[in-house]
């Protein structure tokens, strides 16, 4: 081999080498904060909303000092919504040495990620709603919204007791999200005595839902339940509404989020949802979150957002209790912790962790009225009857 | 029964969407060889275009001419100068290819420049409902099926009785038979490439409002573009139309009572079945193999 | 010549073993996948760059091999015992496929196969009581060799390339021998090969079939990687990823499948500095790259040669023409 070719294979080599592998961590001067967020994909609305409120939270909290005195490094990546992905980002985050993971958002992708956390021993906060997430066994995961579990027996409680509905048609997207809701709601509707007369599937992305509201018509149900995803539901709400149907429509948040009012139009109006999270609950620290997050990012933040702030917040509470950064110790002081919003104003409203990593909070049960999200009624939290 | 109708006509209303873009794909193929992965993303630019234009304070038809005239500079000579003319001649992969990457570079640089959430657009109708015999129709779907179905039988009236369109047909059919007739072939096909745009951004005007503006709309649109091209005849222009109305129509009807699960099988099952079995599409001509 | 593309082989060898313990299990992980998509898009090379179909539904395929192999370990059967049990399913499957799809012309067998790939997706997604549906198989174990366990990042790589290797030889074997040639001449004019006596029909099935034993193959090692499969990494849009790669690569070139899976697992990595962008400007150097190299980037060293050659040509030429007007 002659010397040019020589040193032109190792310069290939090197620059090969060179583009492979990582950077090295960096000094301990910070928190690390390591971000799996769906900016692209089926779950790019969410992953961004999640991710906006988690940098609103670390902004915030590096204004004020940090947390034990040391700054926080929000670290972003995209999971494109492939759980895949987001398994090698876990992995990535982990070897970056992240204190703390949050994210994803979406259901599929953190079943898969969490492994990695887990094994890692990192606390990882999602948003994803799926219940078996905190079924797994798993001591690092922890939610910022209500688990499907918990959430289902409410909205079964309002369709028994507030509509006196017997018999109720359910419309669900075909993912792990609506399955599991559908999964969850018809168990919980069956435990109130009400009869499910219709299930009904629709997939992710659809965008003519004249068959499945022609079903849901003719099922001759009392009420129905629809539980899809942000502009799925905005189509099935217009479609509804074309089709003149005019039974009650209940949902949980992704009904009558604000994306959804905004997409829908009129034909949102008079649909009610259980709601976990909404910044247009009456509690004055929700109402500053939303003027900051209209401040910061010039749109009216979702329900993801809120989860992304108060998960932040959880986390400093935490640490702070904990008195040390301490990644085992930390997950341990999250379960059975109680954080009120008087105490730390970023939850936003309080909320106790238990033992699973799943949170308990109040909650709301919202009538979209006149373009708006209305509170109709606060439920308290599960165990405080 | 009503439901039935009711189904059948959501399905005519989303077949003609499809038709729009499977007939601008249609003639690109037949004029140039070009077959266009970006199609759908050729839809979803313009509508953007006008989102942008909208926000500048133009009312919508202003901001719709205005994004034709960007259309056809951009996804018409633009394209056709910087990409179709200098891979055509490598055969069809190296287009395929770039069409492809174009498409993935549309879409994500839509997501990152613009936003990854989803639009509402003004639609063209106002918000009426028609109760016909039981079967609830709104003014918008007349209305797009009106202009889909204008759109179409004008560009085959155009091909077929002016000067220019036969031209143009004629490059499809053999371009060195044409360029002999003295017919200027470059220009015909940037014709076809404007056509094309042209006809994008009337899709993108009738099928925004219900399909909402977002990054990604161009993907399924895209897909269905090309069943209801192939289903209806790669290489005739009414063929679009048919296949289009196939498309939406099985879709709603499998949905309703086959399973909506599988409701995307059964445009594909059609799709296969021509494919295997008439390839050239139900209204096309059988394409010879040149030795 | 020989001896850059010696040291070239000599470079890629070196990186493919001596890198991976240098890095940590991120770092890995993606050298493994890109071993992966190597494998599978070796197959695809074989059909569409070698003879000459057009294939949009690789990804399959992949997914079948990758469910067949996820299914029968949750039913209690080994990885070694899933892996020909998925190879045969591919090859069965894809000859299937073939039979009636290979009559048509090529551009129709693209749409045929994209057909085929969204339908096997549906499936994946509906049929719960078998896949999982959306929510896909977890926990899928990593098989063990001869004893040895290999759930480790770091054990399983070199696995997985051992694996692409013995493939890739397998390749090599193949296409230097008459069935190789017979394939060449399927991809540069069926129609003259046909009356030369090759019996189109069945190489273009077996071309198309092995391609797809090969995605098999790549699907159930990626079963094992990931540890979770679901039908997302299957669709139409992973099968145009894989194309893209073959093409990128250079279609027909032996080692294009190595660049392409590099250009198409790595690239994105290494963009990841560029924040949302990544995917667009991905997307921006993918057109690039065909209007610049068409056939591939693994036809730069033929493209210097053709110049050299016409640039000698031309200067002999000259020469000549001196030589006659003197």
């Amino acid at each position: 081999m002659t010397t040019k070719t020589l040193r032109r294979t190792l310069l290939a080599a090197a620059t090969l080498l060179a583009l492979t592998v990582p950077t090295l961590a960096q000094a301990q001067a910070t928190i690390k904060i390591a971000g799996l967020y769906e900016l692209s994909g089926a779950g790019a609305s969410a992953g961004t909303n999640f991710k906006n409120g988690v940098d609103m939270a670390v902004k915030e909290i590096n204004a004020a000092g940090g947390i034990l005195g040391k700054k926080l490094e929000h670290g972003i990546s995209d999971t494109q919504t492939n759980p895949g992905v987001a398994k090698g980002l876990a992995t990535k985050a982990v070897d970056d040495g992240a204190f703390a993971v949050f994210g994803p958002v979406f259901s599929g992708s953190i079943m898969v990620s969490m492994a990695e956390t887990k094994r890692a021993e990192v606390p990882n906060f999602t948003g994803g709603e799926a219940a078996a997430i905190t079924k797994q066994g798993n001591p690092y995961v922890f939610r910022t919204s209500f688990t499907q579990d918990t959430a289902m027996p409410k909205v079964a409680r309002y369709i028994a007791g507030g509509l006196k509905a017997k018999t109720v048609a359910v419309m669900y997207v075909n993912n792990d999200f609506g399955k599991g809701g559908r999964d969850s709601i018809t168990k919980a509707l069956t435990d109130a005595g009400i009869k499910v007369v219709a299930d009904i599937s629709t997939d992710s992305g659809q965008i003519d839902f004249s068959a499945p509201v022609l079903k849901a018509k003719s099922a001759n149900a009392d009420a129905l339940f629809v539980y899809t995803n942000e502009e799925e539901s905005a189509r099935a709400l217009r479609e509804l509404r074309k089709q003149g149907y005019n039974k009650p429509i209940v949902g949980e948040t992704t009904l009558t989020g604000q994306k959804v009012i905004e997409l829908a139009g009129d034909a949102a109006n008079g649909a009610v949802a259980h709601v976990g999270l909404t910044v247009d609950a009456p509690n004055p620290l929700m109402l500053k979150f939303k003027a900051n997050f209209y401040q910061n990012y010039k749109y009216i933040s979702d329900h993801n957002g809120i989860k992304g702030y108060t998960g932040v917040y959880a986390l400093k509470a935490a640490i702070e209790k904990a008195g040390k950064l301490d990644r085992v110790a930390v997950a341990k002081t999250l379960h059975g912790l109680s954080i009120s919003a008087a105490k730390v104003p970023g939850v936003l409203m309080d909320l106790s962790f238990d033992n699973n990593g799943d949170l308990d909070r109040e909650s709301f049960i919202v009538e979209v009225k006149a373009g708006k999200q209305e509170v109709k009624e606060v439920l308290p939290p599960l165990n405080r009857k | 029964m009503t439901d039935f109708l009711q189904l059948v006509f959501s399905g005519f209303a989303t077949g003609g969407i499809y038709a729009l873009a499977a007939l601008g794909f249609t003639l690109l193929w037949q004029a140039s060889g070009t077959i266009n992965f970006a199609q759908g993303e050729f839809v979803m630019l313009p509508a953007f275009a006008m989102l942008g234009f909208a926000a500048f304070g133009a009312p919508l038809p202003v901001a719709f001419l205005l994004t034709c005239v960007v259309a056809v500079g951009v996804l018409g000579w633009a394209f056709k100068r910087g990409i179709a003319d200098p891979l055509l001649r490598f055969g069809l992969m190296p287009i395929v290819v770039a069409t492809i990457g174009l498409a993935i570079a549309a879409r994500n640089g839509v997501r990152a420049g613009y936003s990854a959430e989803a639009h509402s657009f003004p639609s063209l109708f106002a918000d009426k409902l028609f109760n016909i015999a039981g079967v609830t129709i709104t003014l918008a779907d007349l209305g797009t099926l009106a202009i889909a179905l204008a759109l179409v039988l004008g560009t085959q009236a155009f091909l077929g009785k002016t000067v220019t369109g036969r031209a143009m047909q004629a490059v499809a059919q053999n371009t060195e038979s044409a360029t002999v007739l003295g017919i200027n072939v470059p220009r015909m096909v940037f014709y076809t490439f404007a056509i094309n745009a042209l006809l994008a951004c009337a899709a993108a005007l009738l099928v925004t409002p219900t399909y909402l503006a977002k990054f990604d709309m161009g993907e399924s649109l895209g897909n269905k573009a090309f069943f209801a091209a192939i289903i209806g005849g790669f290489n005739n222009s009414r063929g679009a139309l048919l296949g289009g109305v196939i498309v939406g129509v099985c879709e709603n009807l499998a949905a309703a009572y086959i399973s909506p699960a599988y409701k995307d099988a059964v445009a594909l099952v059609i799709f296969m079945a021509v494919i295997l079995f008439k390839p050239q599409g139900l209204l096309g001509r059988k394409v010879e193999r040149k030795v | 010549m020989k001896n850059l593309r010696f040291g070239v082989l000599l470079a890629i060898g070196l990186l493919l073993l001596a890198v991976p313990p240098l890095l940590k299990n991120y770092g890995i992980y993606l050298f493994t996948t890109w071993l992966v998509f190597v494998i599978a898009t070796m197959g695809l090379n074989l059909t569409i760059g070698y003879a000459g179909q057009k294939s949009l539904g690789h990804a399959a395929f992949f997914g079948i091999g990758a469910y067949t192999v996820a299914i029968l370990m949750k039913a209690g059967f080994s990885w070694w015992f899933g892996l020909p049990v998925a190879m045969l399913g591919c090859f069965g499957i894809g000859l299937a496929l073939g039979f009636p799809a290979l009559r048509v012309q090529t551009i129709y067998l693209a749409f045929a196969t994209l057909g085929f790939n969204t339908l096997v997706w549906l499936v994946m997604r509906n049929e719960e009581w078998l896949t999982g549906g959306t929510f896909g198989i977890n926990n899928i174990a990593r098989p063990a060799l001869f004893g040895l366990p290999l759930t480790a990042a770091l054990p399983y790589y070199y696995f997985v390339l051992g694996i692409t290797v013995l493939l890739g030889a397998l390749l090599w074997k193949l296409l230097h021998s008459p069935w190789g040639k017979a394939f060449t001449a399927l991809r540069d004019n069926p129609i003259r090969a046909e009356s030369l006596g090759i019996h189109i029909q069945a190489y273009t099935l077996l071309a198309f079939a092995i391609g797809a034993v090969y995605a098999g193959i790549a699907g159930a090692l990626f079963a094992s990687l990931v540890e979770f499969i679901e039908p997302a990494p299957f669709t139409v849009g992973a099968s145009i990823m894989m194309y893209l790669m073959v093409v990128v690569g250079g279609a027909g070139y032996f080692f294009g499948p190595l660049l392409g899976s590099a250009v198409g697992v790595l690239l994105p990595e290494w963009l990841r500095f560029a924040q949302g962008w990544y995917l667009f400007v991905f997307g921006s150097a993918v057109v690039m790259l065909m209007l610049w190299l068409p056939d591939g980037l693994l036809s730069i060293p033929d493209r210097i040669r053709g110049r050299r050659r016409a640039r000698d040509a031309s200067a002999a030429r000259a020469a000549a023409a001196a030589k006659i007007g003197a």
